[in-house]
């Protein structure tokens, strides 16, 4: 008998005198307290923060400036940009461009200083951005190996505010990479540290219309 | 390579820990150490009172905890349904499913699909379920290096030794046993430990940054566990922090998953309820830095590919379906592994993890040991004994495990033996050896309690001959009184004295 029918026959034996399975109670909140769009974005930008991110705010054609200068000031000298990410968000950038691509190897990754991408939705209750490898946010590694991450949230209309609006907007059989704060660790002593594997900064630009 | 223990091919499993002594005996030893009561103490304590803090921000926790409970038992209910769902969609994602009965079928699966890739390393996210198993020990048997990439496991492994607390694995050393691991051991893995190294966590965690990435890089084979599939999408969910979890998934060619087969849950929906209580019973955060979701090999290749080309899911038993068979006992099965009942328990902050001699330690330890290996052996006998029944562990559990009540139901199993099953197969087990002085003492009791003439009369003699009363117990009752005074005898029964003085009135 094969493993797979050995457990299903020993499954089915276990719960012969088990009795009707519960009902799933979804009274629980959907939202926890009631915002308006901006004190969600601010909500989103104090749990970020909380959580050793920097968050920048612009507003519309103002992200070129702002990404080129937050470039500089990191001394990147190569930026990684995933297909799709707007034009001209990194029209001011001067970075060697490096494209996201299925053959690269880890090791080029690496030698990339930064990488600039947008999001799917980012949760205010949280401080989360989620990424699905939609356009503008490449494959799940990009947003990992290079030690600097800029990713711009579109506001009002990429942020919700719990995890059940989220969950509820994202589609499961895309990759997802759910973001909250830069790498950290605790594991000595509960003293968190910034930045273990994944990138040491995090930089989120809350990026308003006009 | 690793000093946790476990098993080679073929062996039974020991949940990772060979012959180890019981409960008393090992936390005998633990409370003696200052240092190690000193850490435990610090670390439970900072943690459970943030976590205190992260769960009072969300006015609906009670219904969060209700709805987490409910998944799981009606999960657990229709569990042949949903891993049969879930087989169905990981295989339509491009993924291969594997079912592991038992720890050496799971071991002789990883090790066979690593060989078939030509490796003779790999990369390892944590798993508590490959502990579990001795996946390490059997690898290394077949000439694999497996590197444990959480910083924690990282210190243990280095350190040759053993994981002592489920989230934080390294509590029990200091920042400066860890330097002198990193300084000692980093060099016989890979990259050694920069010269003159301090104990600042930053540096260590720097130390251990550079030394594991240039095994991730060059990594093409992944071994992770799971917090949770899905069984409508056959999406697998990690959480964690590091980072190191997302380099093991997504950089390698072959991911090769091993997961226990309560980790599965219905609907992608279900996920809203425990990526809120998870992360706020473990790490006391609203969120953990990074949770990573896919599904077999993702909606496409070739240029669009995102992650590992080959993906193969180990479903382990193990053991739990043994669980599955307990009515009170198979609510260990909703533990989600958060780890917040051995933070409030008084017992797991005085002996530490490593008194549970299994993977899984503290309060869950103590009812999820004796189910998936049995009662067999002494220490899994201990295990049931291993608290004060306080109910503190109950009132955090996010699935609300009652696990005092599991306790009180495998000490009931351990001290007059009853009906179990074992691999599948229902038997009777006897009590367990050192438990027939304690149903000596309880028929003894009860002959007295309905012979009333017979327990009047032993009073007297015993409060006439109070004088004799030896320190310690002999026989059996000698370990009773090992720790422990025996209480004075009065100089009269209690019913005499009643009698006497209260006795006339109505």
């Amino acid at each position: 008998m094969s493993g797979r029918e050995q457990i299903l026959g020993r499954i089915r034996r276990a719960l012969a005198d088990a009795g009707p399975a519960p009902e799933i109670p979804r009274d629980y909140l959907r939202t926890h307290g009631d915002r308006t769009p901006d004190a969600t974005a601010d909500l989103l930008a104090a749990h970020l923060t909380e959580y050793r991110a920097t968050v920048h705010r612009a507003a519309g054609d103002a992200v070129a400036p702002l990404l080129a200068r937050l470039l500089a000031e990191r001394g990147a000298r190569s930026v990684l940009v995933p297909a799709g990410l707007p034009p001209h968000w990194l029209a001011a950038a001067d970075q060697v461009r490096i494209d996201d691509r299925s053959d690269s190897t880890p090791y080029e990754l690496d030698a990339v200083d930064s990488v600039v991408t947008g999001c799917a939705l980012a949760i205010a209750e949280t401080g989360t951005i989620v990424l699905d490898g939609g356009p503008g946010q490449g494959r799940r590694r990009i947003s990992l190996v290079p030690d600097h991450h800029i990713c711009v949230v579109r506001v009002p209309d990429q942020v919700v505010d719990s995890v059940p609006q989220a969950v509820a907007l994202l589609d499961p059989t895309r990759p997802l990479t759910w973001i909250s704060g830069p790498s950290a660790t605790s594991d000595i002593e509960l003293d968190r540290v910034e930045g273990v594997h994944g990138p040491r900064t995090l930089e989120v630009v809350l990026l308003t219309a006009q | 390579m690793t000093g946790t223990g476990g098993t080679g091919p073929g062996a039974p499993t020991d949940l990772g820990m060979p012959g180890f002594p019981p409960f008393p005996a090992a936390a005998r030893e633990a409370v003696r150490d200052d240092t190690l009561r000193a850490n435990l103490r610090r670390a439970t304590h900072t943690i459970r009172d943030k976590r205190a803090r992260a769960v009072a921000e969300l006015a609906d926790w009670e219904q969060l905890r209700a709805a987490g409970k409910a998944v799981k038992d009606h999960t657990l209910r229709h569990l042949d349904r949903y891993l049969i769902q879930l087989e169905a969609a990981v295989t339509a994602a491009g993924g291969t499913v594997h079912w592991a009965v038992d720890a050496a079928e799971a071991n002789r699966i990883v090790t066979d699909l690593v060989l078939a890739t030509g490796e003779r390393e790999v990369v390892k996210v944590k798993s508590m379920a490959t502990q579990e198993t001795g996946l390490n020990e059997a690898l290394e048997a077949a000439g694999i290096a497996a590197y444990e990439t959480d910083l924690a496991e990282l210190i243990v492994q280095l350190g040759h030794d053993r994981p002592s607390h489920i989230l934080v694995p390294a509590i029990h050393r200091n920042r400066g046993e860890i330097r002198d691991v990193f300084a000692a051991e980093m060099g016989r893995w890979g990259r050694p430990a920069p010269g003159g190294l301090g104990d600042d966590p930053r540096e260590l965690a720097e130390a251990a940054r550079l030394h594991l990435r240039e095994k991730f890089l060059r990594a093409k084979v992944a071994v992770s566990g799971a917090n949770f599939m899905v069984a409508e999408t056959g999406t697998m969910v990690v959480f964690e922090s590091e980072g190191n979890g997302r380099m093991c998934l997504t950089l390698p060619e072959t991911l090769i998953s091993v997961v226990g087969i309560e980790k599965v849950v219905p609907t992608f929906r279900d996920l809203e309820v425990f990526l809120q209580t998870l992360p706020r019973s473990s790490t006391a955060e609203r969120m953990n830095p990074y949770t990573t979701m896919w599904t077999g090999l993702g909606p496409s290749q070739g240029a669009e590919s995102d992650g590992p080309t080959a993906f193969h899911l180990v479903l382990l038993d193990n053991g739990r379906t043994d669980t599955l068979a307990d009515e009170v006992g198979r609510q260990a099965l909703r533990c989600i592994r958060c780890s917040a009942c051995l933070n409030v328990c008084p017992v797991y902050e005085r002996a530490g993890g490593h008194a549970y001699g299994s993977v899984y330690p503290g309060p869950i330890g103590a009812i999820l040991s004796p189910q998936l290996r049995g009662t067999a052996s002494e220490i899994d006998a201990s295990l049931p004994y291993a608290s004060t029944l306080c109910g503190a562990c109950y009132e955090v559990c996010p699935v609300a495990i009652d696990i005092p009540e599991v306790l009180v139901h495998l000490r009931e199993r351990v001290a007059q033996g009853g009906p179990v099953t074992r691999e599948g197969i229902r038997v009777r087990i006897r009590p367990a050896r050192g438990h027939t002085a304690e149903r000596a003492a309880m028929r003894a009791a009860r002959l007295l309690l309905d012979h009333p003439g017979a327990l009047r009369a032993g009073e007297r003699l015993l409060a006439r001959a109070r004088r004799l009363r030896p320190r310690r117990l002999p026989g059996p009752g000698r370990a009773w009184t090992d720790s422990r005074e025996l209480p004075p005898v009065p100089a009269e029964p209690f019913r005499d004295w009643w009698a006497r003085e209260r006795g006339g009135r109505a």
